[in-house]
This record gives structure tokens, sequence and C-alpha cells, in this order.
């Protein structure tokens, strides 16, 4: 063994203790005084826990909002998602216009039994229609009972949090910086 | 009176003072351990704070099935939590509430106690042997090894109140103490209080049972009421080596009205020793194998006879 080695191995042979109290000590001290604190327990049933507003417990649907564009059934890794929709046309508006089709919901359903809560969904929707909800006390007795279908996805809704504030420092929406923008003002005619 | 309905009535109270103060102390452990670690502990059966649930927890043991091994020696595996249960019930027999309560009136009681409470060693070793599972065969090894190495510091703290006393009665001892004990018999109440933790594999001493490494231990085939017969002997054990503490260390009932409070005064000081038993348990972590023999034969086994010198030496310089 060369001397260096020697050096480098010396003070982890004599560890310093920490302290005056030995550790014996210590670990009573720490346990009692854990004793005279409130508990960090949160007696569940009882009491709700607090949930922070990103919590990811359950996905709920804005039907509204949804035109049956299909991206969250396609980027759905576990494909639990599922989408019927059929086009319906709208009569003209106006003497002479063009009849408009639309895209019409017929079922949106989640099974929350495959689902794997990866939020890719919520993220690729482009109309906002899924949103993450705290919501958890959906357990079933029948794994057949976890595909819920758009009724129970809209019940959801209203426990969705609003979405949290922005940093203090962050750069502002892009709707807002959008709306605050300048009217366009008309081509001034050139002399 | 009869002698023969003496004899029962004893026995009786003997049996009731065994089955209600182990679940005393159970409970206190599920409480004061709760919030030691900052949660709550049982909450819900009984209503109030839990007060029940061990009562559950024995509901719930005597509807579980009662699993034999195959492989296992049925006899020894079978008879293994009562090895292991009854010898702390004929301790608990002779220990004294005070100089008049006591299940049986023993000449040489501080003897009894520490022979009958040996006894529980057979249990462990008959349960690791009888279980036919490697585990329960290591646990049974280590308890074995342990159980004997902290019998002798153990009986040699006890030598030294004995002989300070002049006395081998539980209640000669208790009569003889003075406050001046606690300073005198110091080194000997702690070498006692470390080695009956050893004896009852609690605390930083839970190596034979350590869940983590051979999952129970000498238990680890036991189901149902076996099992519970074998916690049960755990805590009915922290009851003796408590109250044996309080009699030999603290002097028992000596204390203010102590004419009529006596028995209380014994249980309290043994509710404190139980707590504290709990409170190490909470805050150290389990000691190694060669470390726990090293502490027994270089530490406790000294300590424990320069104890019985400096006694000893007492002893004669107060007699000249």
């Amino acid at each position: 063994m060369t001397d260096h080695q020697h050096a480098q191995g010396s003070p982890s042979k004599n560890p310093k203790p920490s302290g005056i109290l030995p550790g014996l000590v210590k670990g009573l001290i720490t346990t009692a005084r854990t004793l005279g604190r409130p508990s960090h327990t949160a007696e569940y049933p009882d009491t709700k826990p607090y949930l922070p507003p990103r919590t990811q417990g359950v996905i709920a649907l804005l039907e509204e909002n949804c035109t049956s564009c299909m991206l969250c059934a396609r980027e759905c890794p576990d494909w639990c998602i599922y989408i019927d929709s059929h086009k319906e046309t709208l009569p003209a508006t106006t003497e002479g216009g063009r009849e408009r089709q639309r895209n019409v919901l017929d079922r949106f359903a989640i099974d929350f039994s495959l689902c794997m809560y990866c939020g890719i969904c919520v993220e690729v929707c482009p109309f906002d229609a899924l949103h993450w909800s705290p919501e958890f006390e959906y357990a079933e007795l029948d794994i057949k009972d976890l595909l819920h279908e758009k009724a129970r996805l809209g019940q959801w809704m209203p426990t969705v949090p609003p979405p949290p504030a922005l940093d203090p420092s962050s750069a502002e929406p892009q709707e807002v910086t959008a709306a605050n923008k300048p009217a366009r003002k008309p081509p001034e005619t050139s002399p | 009176m009869n002698p023969l309905l003496e004899v029962v009535l004893r026995s009786l109270s003997v049996l009731i003072v065994f089955l209600v103060l182990p679940l005393l102390v159970g409970q206190t452990e599920h409480k004061v351990m709760a919030h030691l670690q900052g949660r709550l502990g049982p909450m819900y059966a009984g209503g109030y704070h839990g007060w029940a649930q061990l009562v559950a927890d024995a509901a719930k043991f005597i509807q579980k099935e009662d699993i034999t091994p195959r492989a296992a020696d049925r006899w020894v595996f079978k008879l293994a939590p009562a090895v292991a249960l009854v010898p702390y019930l004929v301790a608990l027999s002779v220990i004294p509430l005070s100089a008049t309560v006591v299940g049986a009136d023993v000449g040489a009681s501080a003897l009894f106690v520490l022979a009958a409470s040996s006894v529980g060693i057979l249990g462990l070793l008959m349960a690791g042997w009888g279980s036919a599972n490697k585990f329960a065969l290591l646990g049974g090894m280590r308890a074995a090894a342990q159980l004997l190495s902290y019998e002798l510091p153990l009986v040699l703290s006890v030598a030294s109140v004995a002989l300070a006393a002049g006395s081998v009665s539980l209640t000669g001892i208790a009569d003889a103490w003075t406050p001046l004990w606690l300073v005198w018999q110091l080194p000997g109440a702690l070498v006692f209080l470390i080695a009956s933790l050893a004896e009852l594999q609690r605390g930083p001493f839970d190596m034979p049972i350590a869940d983590s490494e051979i999952v129970m231990g000498p238990f680890t085939e036991y189901t149902g009421l076996r099992f519970a017969f074998f916690l049960l002997a755990e805590y009915a054990g922290i009851v003796v080596m408590s109250l044996l503490f309080a009699v030999l260390f603290l002097g028992g009932w000596h204390g203010p009205f102590s004419d009529a409070l006596g028995p209380l005064w014994t249980i309290l000081k043994g509710y404190v020793i139980a707590i504290l038993i709990i409170w190490f348990r909470v805050s150290w972590p389990r000691i190694r194998e060669d470390q726990l023999q090293r502490l027994a034969w270089l530490i406790l086994v000294p300590v424990a006879l320069a104890q019985l010198a400096i006694t000893a030496v007492g002893v004669v310089w107060s007699s000249r």
C-alpha cells in the first residue's frame, strides 16, 4: 500500500463523531420530539386529502368542445378511448348559401381499466375537450364497470380545478399577446 | 378459607392479570409507537381511539386457518407456542405486586422467576426446529445463541441485588430497597434492562425474528391462534420483565401512600419500564449478530461482575 492510499484510507477508519451526544441518545430524542408534535396522518375517509391542482385523478370530458377529430383516440398508447360519430349536414343559413357539414359525437368512452393515466390525450386535444380532474373515488366491484361513457365523463367536469396561475416572471399567454397587439392599420395610400 | 378454593382463586386472578396486562402493553405499543413515528395508530376499533384494536385482532386470529406444514415435526410444532407462553405465566405468578399481593409466595422467588422465564427459549427452539423451514431454523438458532449469552448478565445483575438485600425472595429484595440503590445498583440495573430486552428479542435485539432477513424467524410457519400465542408470549414477557425490573431495582411498591396504593405503584413503575422498552424499539436500529455477542460477553458480563464486586464491598462495609 502506498502512502497516498494510506492517507486516503485513514479518515474513514476514524470517522469523527458529529456532535457531543452519542447516536443512541440522539435517536431517543428524535422519536420523543416526534411524539410531542401532531402526527402527519390524514384520516382519509373522514377528511378529504389535499390534492395539488395538477393531480391526474380522472379524465373529464367537456362534450361541447369535442369535434370528434379522433386525435386522442389515435395517440392513446393503450387504445382505451372509443369514439363514434357521424356527419350531419346543416342547411344553408342564407339564401343561396352553401350547406355545411359538421361532426356529431355519438359515443365517447374511456376504459379506465386500460388507461395508464399518461395524459397524452389531454395534451393532444386541440380544443380543450379533455381535462384532468383530481377526483379519484371511482373504484368499481367489476372491472367491466370501469368503462365510462361520455355522460359519466361529463359529470367530472365540475371537479376540474381552474388552471393554476402563471409564474410572476413568465411570458404572458399567447392569447393576451394577440389581443393586446395594436390593430393593423389600413395600408397607407402612397402619394 | 378452603385451601383448594384459595388455590383456584389465586390461579384465576394470576390468569386474569396475565391476560389483561399484556393487552394493556400491546395497546400502549400500538399508540405510543405510532405517535413516536408521527402516526396515529389504530383509530376505529371500539370507537374511541381504537381502544378495542387488540380485541379485533384476537377475533381475526381465531378465524384464521391453523396450518401445520406437511414436513413439520407435528408434535413439536404444535406444542411450541404453549412452551413459549406458559413459562411467563408461571413467572408472573410469583412476582409480588406488594408485600401481600402475590400469586404464590415462594421463598426463592427471584431464582424461580429466572429459572421459569428461561424455559421459554425451548419454545422458540422447538418452533424453529419443528417448522421444517430454513428461515425458522436460522431464527431458532439465533434465538438460542442470543438467549444463552444474555442469560448470564441477567442472572449476575439479579445476583447483585440479591446480595445487596441478603435475600433471594423478590419480596425480601423489594423490602430491603432504599433510594440509595438507584445509584449503588445503577450499572446492574442497566445491565438487567439491556439483557432483558435481549431476552425478549425486542427493540434493537430482534435478530432472531428479523423480518427483513429471515421472514419472521421461528414464527414463519405459524398461523392463527398459535401465532397469536407467540405474540401474547412476547407481550407477557414484557410485562414479566418490566414488573421484575420495578420490583428489583425501583423498589416495587415503595412510594407515597404505599400502604394503600402498593400494587398500583409496582404496576405504574413496571408500566414506565414497558414504555421505555417500546421507545427503545422505535428509536434504535437492529444490532448485528456479532455485535450482539460482543455486547453480551465483552461489555455486559464484565459490568455485571464489577457490579457484583461493588455490591459485595458495599455489603461488607455496611455490616462492619
